[in-house]
């Protein structure tokens, strides 16, 4: 199992060069200059030079990759041109947000997305699975904005009971960790229950049946335990996506993230930032998969076997 | 009285009628063939008696099915549970996808004990260590510990079979065996099995589409074909003297030692399928004897010299 985790931690090594090189790339082929938001109307070409050569950014692009990643690598990921703050400053500032709001949103689906499709697979075309399944179809429907409007309209305008926006205090996570977690119960809930379906079907399961297993045991013993491998595959994915991909809802609670550092920066092309916060998305992207695998390899042997 | 009396059930699943009157009786500690080729209803009527039926959409129109003296058509499903695995065991057909695969072998055995006799997690593992020697599988230890997936065909069947044993049970259903696994075990796996099965005096429904096997295992014998028995007797007998064709047929079709190349042939045709039996006698279109009071008058299963058989024309 160490060895396991140890192999799929060093194949993370080309992957993240790989990576690193896009999100450098990319910032370089967005059109508009960093210089002409920091320089003064009317300045002149030398002034802009200076600027450029004060920031390496006179230099061949591959030399800027190079310091950018060695820099990087030790922990600096340069000043911010915009924020004048160093990049690692605003992320250790915004990441811990973006956490709190991903884990418990992560949390959320998992446990409500599990609990709600085992439902709907155990009752199959009952009430409780049409119920449940027509819920989920409007949840994963309706955009996570919009959603957000609508619980903060209801729960902190009308009733009152949480904060409409920001993040002083632990009860204006509530909001957004619904908002968030809410599209992944969605999913979690459609993968859980098709996963249990099809598992319903194989052979041992009617073998269980004939070994006079009582039918709860059977769905929640064994079903389920298969129906978990798809599901572990999608929550790792979806890891990296909550991490940065909640910025509308946390644009709609006016909260700091990582998402919302991403999308300030980029419009105002802040470079360091921009690269900075998607180089903390890739490595949660990254990170997330890894942990998706490792978990894989502990609930299923087969998978372990394939490893060896 | 017989342990087990399957009285004239008939089946259907959707609209097709799968079984039509099967009737037999297996005695306590007897061993019973049921044969017949693919889509004769051997592994339907193996359902039936493990009252599963329900779970592959199937419905049981007539007759009953009296275990240990009580009906079973109609027992809650609570009560079936208590049957199933402690009275009445399966050994299924494909071993490879009969265990489930993230779970220990060891625990999977330990499961059928626990549940049906109240064994503690020690004693189930105690007892099914025990088992799994006496399936002559060397390393009990090691094996309780593997998962499904590092043991062999073979391997696997003796699990199943250790699992069916696990509950001491008075009933053992074993519906083709060997089918899935190499021809170089499928012996041995049936001659192990028997030899566990007359140890411990239990009664065993050995579903097989292998008159050898029959020979090898059995004391009496069911013939289905299409869905209803051609003949029933005692092995000695039916293999002395056939009152049906088609178990004339399927005991023509045995391979024998020094027999010519090439003159081993099949039964002529195929079973009819389940949407157009033909009228009367079921085997009609594939039987060489066969008259118009064949193709029209459906043949009583009648007592014959020994045994019952289906047919209007075989000597009395």
């Amino acid at each position: 199992m160490i060895s396991f985790f140890i192999k799929r931690l060093l194949l993370l090594i080309p992957v993240f060069l790989a990576v690193s090189m896009v999100i450098f790339m990319i910032v370089h082929l967005v059109p508009g200059d960093p210089i002409d938001n920091l320089v003064q109307i009317n300045s002149t070409p030398e002034q802009k030079a200076a600027l450029a050569a004060k920031y390496g950014l006179d230099k061949p692009l591959y030399q800027q990759y190079a310091i950018w990643l060695g820099k990087a690598l030790s922990g600096d990921l340069g000043d911010a041109i915009i924020l004048r703050r160093p990049v690692v400053d605003l992320i250790a500032l915004n990441l811990p947000h973006s956490l709190a709001l991903g884990a418990l949103a992560l949390a959320f689906s998992t446990v409500v997305g599990i609990g709600a499709g085992a439902l709907a697979a155990i009752y199959k075309d009952s009430l409780i699975d049409r119920t449940t399944m027509t819920l989920i179809l409007l949840g994963s429907t309706v955009p996570g904005f919009w959603l957000g409007l609508l619980l903060i309209m209801l729960f902190a305008v009308q009733l009152g009971w949480f904060p409409v926006s920001g993040a002083r205090s632990w009860d204006a996570l509530v909001l957004p960790v619904l908002t968030v977690g809410l599209g992944g119960v969605a999913l979690v809930a459609r993968v859980t229950r098709v996963a249990m379906m099809e598992t319903a079907r194989k052979d041992f399961v009617m073998m269980l049946h004939a070994k006079g297993v009582p039918p709860w045991q059977i769905e929640l013993r064994h079903v389920l335990r298969h129906a978990l491998l798809p599901v572990v595959t999608i929550l790792s994915l979806r890891i990296g996506w909550i991490l940065g991909g909640a910025v509308t809802v946390e644009f709609v609670f006016a909260r700091p993230g990582l998402g919302s550092l991403l999308i300030t920066s980029l419009n105002q092309r802040d470079y360091p930032v921009v690269q900075g916060s998607l180089l903390m998305l890739a490595i949660a992207v990254m990170l997330g998969t890894l942990l998706g695998d490792v978990v894989q390899a502990a609930m299923d042997p087969r998978v372990r076997e394939r490893i060896k | 009285m017989a342990l087990l009396s399957v009285k004239d059930i008939s089946v259907t699943i959707g609209k097709l009628n799968l079984l039509d009157g099967v009737a037999f009786d297996i005695g306590a500690g007897e061993i019973l063939g049921l044969v017949g080729e693919s889509g004769s209803g051997k592994s339907l009527t193996a359902m039936c008696v493990m009252g599963l039926l329900p779970r592959i959409g199937g419905r049981i129109t007539e007759g009953s099915i009296i275990f240990d003296g009580r009906e079973m058509i109609g027992l809650p499903e609570v009560e079936l549970r208590h049957l199933r695995g402690k009275r009445i065991a399966l050994i299924s057909q494909n071993p490879m996808t009969s265990l489930d695969p993230i779970i220990r072998i060891g625990a999977q055995i330990d499961q059928v004990s626990t549940l049906h006799l109240g064994l503690s997690a020690e004693a189930a593992k105690a007892r099914s260590l025990d088992l799994i020697a006496q399936l002559r599988i060397p390393e009990p230890e090691a094996i309780h510990g593997a998962y499904p997936h590092q043991l062999s065909g073979g391997m696997k069947q003796r699990i199943v079979i250790a699992m069916a044993l696990a509950a001491d049970p008075d009933l053992i259903v074993a519906d083709e065996p060997t089918t899935a696994l190499d021809v170089t075990i499928q012996a041995q796996i049936i001659q192990i099995m028997v030899e566990l099965v007359r140890d411990r005096g239990l009664a065993l429904m050995l579903i097989t589409h292998d008159m050898g096997v029959v020979a090898q295992a059995c004391d009496r014998v069911v013939v289905l074909y299409a869905g209803r028995v051609a003949e029933t007797n005692t092995v000695e007998a039916i293999f002395a003297e056939p009152h049906h064709p088609y178990t004339r047929e399927l005991i023509r079709c045995i391979p024998r030692l020094g027999q010519a190349p090439g003159s081993l042939k099949g039964i002529p045709g195929a079973v009819p399928s389940v949407v157009d039996y033909p009228a009367g006698c079921r085997f009609n279109s594939r039987c060489g004897a066969a008259e118009d009071l064949c193709r029209n008058t459906v043949p009583a299963l009648e007592r014959k010299t020994s045994g019952l058989a289906a047919c209007h024309f075989s000597e009395v």
